[in-house]
């Protein structure tokens, strides 16, 4: 029980002057997904079949993995940013929240990171 | 996490019935009731209500209700015309004002519940002193850096006058406010879209000058951005007022002022 006035309790602790930010990020790469994952989607009927030696020759033409890559780092820098406003509206416990909000941001990461080694290795090793 | 279900003390029993004798057109009103001085669970009460002898609106019905069956239903009502904003309530699954909604319009039975996911007070009366908090934590009324002119009045062109459109007609009966998802998950955080509206509606105002305070006391990811364009706001308002554009247009100005 509290006897904090009705204000208080709307006043709360202010503004956290950000969020903006946020909002712009993902629906500007919302935006730069559309392109992407229509090439995407083209691409991999384009390869539907192909042999591994096929598509490693696809791979290692630049303009291929750099697409590829910007398309898979778009969409986990999408994604990242709208698991958090779903952790942040439907998790209410703060340190269950703030736990979620880290494990995910890691995971999100980890992917980031292992997606851009695979097409790598893919485009480039030998 | 979220509760989606009502707590055990909250849970709505089977109530009292009244007939209506006699009456050849008989519409059955069923009706949230709620007192917290029993102790008891909240109860839906059906009411038979002679349509051959009542008004059009469900605000009749209730007066009548009130008047003539059972005089311990309890709601808010004043101006019975639409512009006071003290009847909103539930009625058929929808928020609205009971002194604008028509009987007729209603299928069946009609159910009739206090605006969802507030405090009751009693029956129909939701406690309203949050959104009435959060309302005066926007500064709603004009501010100014500049001394006031001469002859008192702050001028604004028809053209500027006219993005207040929309806006100013708001009432302030929260139907759109208790509607949102986002507002009934995050109501602590959240300004919700009638506070929201409101805020708009100085931001637009061309003859404030505070409006860079007021975009700095928005931005925030819970006061302002938990508004995900669900839209239930504009869905529902009685006014025809469209609160989820006005939040789109303070969303705007927060971009226009970083690019």
């Amino acid at each position: 029980m509290s006897l904090k006035s009705a204000l208080g309790r709307a006043r709360g602790l202010g503004s956290a002057k950000e969020g903006a930010g946020h909002f712009w990020a993902q629906r500007v790469s919302a935006v730069i997904l559309v392109p992407l994952s229509l090439w995407f989607v083209v691409a991999v009927i384009g390869l539907a079949g192909a042999d591994y030696a096929t598509f490693k020759g696809w791979m290692s033409k630049p303009g291929n993995a750099s697409l590829l890559l910007l398309t898979v780092l778009s969409v986990m820098y999408h994604a990242h940013l709208g698991l958090q406003v779903v952790i942040e509206d439907y998790v209410h416990c703060e340190a269950r929240k703030l736990v979620s909000l880290i494990a995910m941001k890691l995971a999100a990461a980890f992917l980031a990171v292992f997606m851009t080694v695979s097409i790598l290795k893919v485009a480039v090793g030998v | 996490m979220v509760e989606f279900a009502l707590p055990a003390n909250s849970r709505v029993q089977p109530g009292k019935v009244h007939k209506a004798a006699g009456a050849k057109r008989v519409k059955v009103f069923k009706i949230y009731r709620y007192d917290p001085d029993s102790g008891a669970n909240p109860r839906l009460d059906s009411y038979e209500v002679d349509l051959d002898n009542c008004g059009p609106m469900v605000l009749d019905a209730l007066l009548k209700i009130k008047n003539e069956i059972d005089s311990t239903l309890t709601f808010r009502r004043s101006c019975r015309e639409g512009i006071c904003g003290s009847c909103a309530m539930n009625i058929d699954g929808t928020n609205t004002l009971a002194c604008l909604k028509p009987i007729e319009d209603i299928k069946g039975e009609a159910a009739v519940y206090p605006l969802p996911h507030m405090p009751v007070v009693k029956d129909l009366i939701p406690d309203l002193s949050l959104p009435y908090a959060q309302l005066a934590s926007i500064k709603p009324w004009m501010q100014t850096q500049s001394p006031t002119p001469p002859d008192g009045e702050r001028l604004q062109s028809p053209e500027e006058r006219e993005k207040l459109d929309g806006l100013w007609e708001c009432i302030l009966c929260f139907c759109c406010q208790t509607s949102c998802p986002s507002y009934w998950w995050n109501g602590d955080r959240y300004l919700g879209p009638s506070v929201l509206l409101q805020a708009a509606r100085w931001i637009l105002d061309t003859r404030d000058e505070m409006t860079g305070e007021r975009l700095d006391a928005l931005e925030d990811p819970f006061k302002l951005y938990r508004c995900h364009t669900i839209m239930n706001c504009t869905k529902t308002c009685p006014k025809g007022l469209n609160p989820a554009k006005a939040i789109g247009a303070i969303k705007e100005k927060m971009i226009e002022r970083r690019l």
